[in-house]
């Protein structure tokens, strides 16, 4: 079986759906046939339906792609695995039927016959045209290099363009297989692709013949911090350097460098550029320059024959973006449905704003002064990473580059393209300096915009027009962008979008009520939630989904959250469904990458004996972990353990579970204390294994670790903890929280000084129960303490605010007593048949190595 | 694989009972190995052990009536046609039935 064979087309019909055609001879409609269904092609036939062209023309649309239409700009969220295909759909081929229009996908045309009016396809058919219009955009050029492509022509194996959702999912495929990429071409693709692959863990190095990245939008200068902040990525970068030969007989190798160096690679993408599809053209006799040549109207020479989108050549301009494409579909909308036969294109001044390689980037007319009288203003942070530049000519902006902050994007586009009046102090343009009496971002304020100023840029929405919707009735954002297609292109003005809404709306405005939803399947946010879990009385997952998913349907990806909250609703009485928790919750283990387990014994506040470290050799022996380690979280792993052997060892252990698979409550990290340390200041280590004792188990919205030092020289870290705990001396200790140093670092914030070994228990345990209660799922606790703010978690959980304190204690109580270790549980007798039977038996997996 | 062995095998795997409801299982099936899932609905659905991604064990996955989800990338897989829901390559599918409590395979 092929890879080709299982692939889904993109926007496919169900099997079996099919399509009546009328009779040709009755049809008195004038015949349009498209070639090529892309961007360009696809938007030009909407715009034709919309206006009314439907009646007017029997459609026809080649594809080379066997997919329907797609939104080509996301293939790199897609890439990075951000985007799921199914999200990147812009025109089904159900769409296609339903409008009555003829799709061939997967037909490529071979050339057309502008004297008898007649377009030849591959598949040997002949389609008669009124009117033709091309729209083969463009495809990934691969520069001449020894060894790139086999005998045969095609591309050496490893070695793929980024232009298509095909070559998309085929990078996708190699970043299981692969290790190491080299990326050719240091521009916009080449920098989305380079750390899209880079974000599935593989080893990228790009390579870019030009001095600077991204040489045709940015000055040396803004290149080179660019160069810096993608470097920071971990992305090594190779500039002023081409590649001249690839290596590799059956599959890529490597590269060489013509200096001479060789980069070892087993992926190779190439994305050194495009070239216009104009062989269609050349071979029809058609005027091809650069690219097809169009005039005012978008027809080439032949008047029947019209070219758009990025194969086209408009008075010396050949663009590589989607708005012009877009406008091009506009254009010729109106000039052949009739609706207004005098339209005409003049040409698009692009302003770009994008997201490359996770840095802001926008970009507008020239980078440099050309005249000697244009003025010319930079600030330059190459520490910050960021560079803004603005050119100057006769008053009117005719230039701006925004690197890494490009929040002064929205004025300095709308001056761009109207020309509006620039401030005295041109600095202005690109900081603000009010006194911190401007808003709170130095966003020029949404109020402020003009009514025409250009919010999308790649469907050329204004201001005026969202706010025409939201006038004209739509209720949310989502509703405004499918009215308007503001933020449906790349997706980068979708925050501004947001709060041009959110103004025009003036709070009469429904939210996207997913975003409040605890877990995905079930459209209640938390409170509703629990409220009716209490209601309906429902202790499982299964009944939770009954109940209240839509049409009761299940999903997998709620089922964890709901298990949780179920846990923390209901305590021991809580109705357990192994296939409701995750793996790791169902076998007590962390899994591994190889699908064995870690087992982490319990080592309350990090404190052992000889006799638990005997025990824990002699088990590592006995069953040949292949990696002890000491933790960051002060206790012992064994990481490598096969499936079928955790009953035994843990037996073999008698030591409870340490939880370091949970979203649940963690460790207490803790230092010596007074007992040993020289600065102590109180007993840190034995509140640390008070707070473990009392808290083991206790799932949680996301996980919770602790810490306890003995003085403020925070040996254990309790700054950076969910709850820190540092003792200051008399008896006193600082309670902190929200703190984290992972993804995230953050110093926790003080939430009280308190007198007394319990007096720090009974606080944490209210702090932890309210989180509990409140937190989002899967929100730790440096999002949740800021977002719910620390005044108010000292008005509710120290002076009982809304009194609700007896309240949590009991909540948390419930927990603390349904408490059991699941190990001696499960080790007994196995939750269901098989619970402990190996998922992958036979194959030989690259295995953790024995160290 | 040569032109005669295409025809498929109809083996039994095991016994309804190994699978509880909602998880999967591994199974051996003439050589293959083959992950069999019951559904909370009671429908039964068989894939390929290994996630295509990077081996995950796909019996450890979790499940709804639409997708199988792997544990170590969350990437999801329809049971419809084995397509993923992100463009990633897809998983096998084989049918499977029960019959007299037994798990029957054709692979
Ligand atoms: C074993 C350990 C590393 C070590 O060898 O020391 C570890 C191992 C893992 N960490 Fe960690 N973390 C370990 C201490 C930490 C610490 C340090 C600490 O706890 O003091 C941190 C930073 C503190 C914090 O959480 O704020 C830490 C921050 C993370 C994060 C980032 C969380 C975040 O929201 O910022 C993840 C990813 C996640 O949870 O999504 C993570 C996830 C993981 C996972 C569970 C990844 C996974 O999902 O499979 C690793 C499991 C390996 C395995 O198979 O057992 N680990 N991890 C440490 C176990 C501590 C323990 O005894 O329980
Ligand atoms: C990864 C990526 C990221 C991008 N990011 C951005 C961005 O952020 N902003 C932006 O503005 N632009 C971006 N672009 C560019 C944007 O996608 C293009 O400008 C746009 O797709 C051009 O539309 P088009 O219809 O002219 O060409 P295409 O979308 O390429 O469509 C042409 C279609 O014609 C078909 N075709 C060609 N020849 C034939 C033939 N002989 N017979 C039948 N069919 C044929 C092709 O198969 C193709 O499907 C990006 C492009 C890529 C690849
Ligand atoms: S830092 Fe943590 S999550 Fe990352 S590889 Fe190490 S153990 Fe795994
Ligand atoms: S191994 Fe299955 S998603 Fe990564």
């Amino acid at each position: 079986m092929t890879m080709t064979q299982t692939r889904g087309i993109l926007g496919a019909r169900l099997a079996g759906a099919s399509t009546l055609h009328l009779d040709d001879d009755l049809d008195s409609r004038s015949r349009l046939v498209v070639v090529g269904n892309g961007m360009a092609g696809a938007r030009f036939v909407e715009e034709v339906l919309e206006r009314g062209g439907g009646e007017q023309f029997r459609i026809t649309v080649f594809g080379d792609e066997p997919h329907g239409n797609y939104n080509r700009i996301m293939l790199s969220p897609v890439l990075a695995g951000e985007s799921s295909e199914d999200d990147i759909v812009l025109n089904s081929h159900d769409w296609y039927a339903d409008n009555g229009i003829d799709l061939r996908a997967g037909v490529r045309v071979e050339r057309i016959d502008t004297a008898a009016k007649q377009v030849h396809a591959a598949d040997g058919s002949v389609t008669a045209y009124d009117h033709l219009v091309l729209a083969t955009g463009s495809y990934s050029w691969i520069p001449p290099m020894n060894g790139v492509r086999t005998d045969e022509g095609e591309l050496l194996p490893g070695v793929y363009g980024f232009r298509t959702i095909d070559e998309t999912r085929a990078m996708l495929e190699a970043t299981s297989r692969c290790t190491r990429a080299v990326v050719m071409g240091g521009g916009l693709l080449g920098l989305e692709a380079a750390r899209a692959l880079q974000g599935h863990g593989m080893h990228v190095e790009l390579v870019h013949a030009m001095p600077w990245l991204m040489n045709a939008q940015l000055s040396r200068e803004a290149g080179s911090i660019l160069e810096k902040s993608v470097e920071e990525l971990g992305i090594t970068v190779h500039l002023d350097v081409l590649a001249t030969e690839v290596l590799g007989s059956e599959h890529v190798e490597g590269v060489v460098l013509k200096d001479g160096r060789r980069i070892d690679c087993d992926l190779l993408v190439v994305a050194a550029g495009v070239r216009p599809h104009t062989d269609v053209a050349v071979r029809s006799g058609l005027e091809v320059e650069r690219a097809i040549v169009v005039d005012d109207q978008l027809r080439t020479d032949d008047p029947d024959v019209y070219a758009i989108g990025e194969c086209a050549q408009h008075r010396g301009s050949v663009y590589g973006l989607v708005a012009p494409a877009w406008e091009h579909a506009k254009v010729l909308a109106d000039v052949l449905t009739g609706t207004n036969p005098d339209a005409e294109y003049h040409g698009s001044r692009t302003a770009t704003k994008l997201k490359v390689a996770g840095v802001d980037v926008a970009v507008m007319g020239i980078n440099t002064p050309e005249r000697d009288d244009d003025e010319f203003l930079v600030i330059s942070e190459p520490k910050r990473g960021v560079h803004l530049s603005v050119v100057i000519r006769d008053d009117k902006l005719v230039g701006a580059t925004l690197l890494g902050d490009t929040r002064k994007v929205a004025f300095l586009t709308q001056a761009f393209d109207r020309g509006a009046p620039l401030p005295e102090e041109r600095i202005r343009l690109l900081v603000d300096l009010s006194d911190g009496a401007g808003s709170a971002h130095g966003e020029l304020g949404v109020a402020d915009m003009p009514h025409d100023s250009q919010v999308c840029n790649c469907n050329g929405v204004s201001k005026g027009d969202i706010c025409g919707a939201v006038a004209g009735g739509c209720g949310s954002v989502g509703e405004v962008m499918d009215r308007t297609r503001a933020g449906k292109g790349c997706g980068s003005c979708a925050s501004l979008v947001k709060q041009i809404v959110e103004w025009a709306a003036d709070g009469d405005l429904a939210e996207d009520p997913a975003a409040s939803w605890y877990v995905p399947g079930i459209p209640m946010p938390k409170p509703e939630l629990m409220r009716a879990i209490r209601e309906h009385d429902l202790r499982s997952v299964s009944a939770v989904f009954a109940m209240l998913a839509p049409g009761g349907k299940d999903d997998a990806k709620s089922k964890m959250g709901l298990t949780s909250l179920l846990k923390m609703i209901w305590g021991s009485d809580y109705l357990p469904e192994k296939d409701a928790e995750f793996i790791n919750d169902r076998v007590h283990g962390n899994i591994q990458r190889d699908g064995t387990f870690s087992v982490v014994p319990q080592m309350k506040g990090g404190v052992t004996t000889p006799a638990q470290l005997r025990r824990i050799a002699d088990v590592a022996e006995k069953y040949e972990v292949p990696m002890v380690k000491v933790t960051g979280g002060q206790r012992i792993d064994l990481l490598g353990v096969r499936k079928e052997d955790l009953p035994a060892m843990w037996n073999d252990l008698g030591m409870p579970s340490g939880y370091a698979y949970g979203k649940s409550f963690r460790t207490v990290k803790t230092c010596v204390g007074s007992d040993f340390c020289r600065f102590g200041l109180d007993d840190s280590t034995r509140l640390g294994i008070d707070l473990e004792t009392r808290f083991q188990g206790i799932e949680s919205p996301a996980k919770i670790k602790m810490a306890v030092v003995g003085c403020p020289r925070n040996c254990a870290e309790a700054y950076v903890k969910d709850v820190g705990v540092v003792a200051v001396g008399n008896g006193k200790w600082e309670v902190y929280v929200g703190g984290a140093a992972g993804a995230s670092v953050r110093k926790g914030d003080l939430l009280a000084t308190v007198e007394g070994r319990d007096a720090v228990i009974a606080l944490a345990g209210r702090f932890l129960q309210y989180y509990r209660e409140n937190a989002n799922w899967l929100e730790r606790t440096y999002d949740f303490v800021p977002r719910v703010g620390l005044e108010k978690l000292k008005l509710v959980l120290l002076e009982d605010g809304e009194g609700i304190c007896a309240e949590l204690e009991a909540g948390l109580q419930r927990s603390v007593d349904a408490y059991r270790d699941p190990w001696g549980q499960d080790a007994e007798e196995p939750a269901t048949p098989g619970q402990f039977r190996p998922s992958l038996p036979l194959v030989a997996l690259p295995k953790v190595s024995v160290r | 694989m040569s032109v005669t062995d295409v025809s498929p095998a109809v083996v039994v795997v095991g016994r309804a009972e190994d699978v509880p409801p909602g998880e999967g299982r591994t199974f051996v099936a003439d050589g293959e190995q083959v992950a069999v899932f019951r559904l909370r609905n009671g429908s039964l659905h068989a894939t390929q052990a290994a996630c295509p991604h990077a081996g995950g064990p796909l019996a450890d996955g979790q499940t709804d009536v639409d997708v199988l989800v792997c544990p170590l990338h969350q990437y999801a897989y329809r049971w419809s046609d084995g397509s993923s829901t992100s463009g990633a390559a897809p998983i096998r599918v084989y049918p499977v039935r029960e019959v007299d409590g037994d798990l029957v395979v054709t692979v």
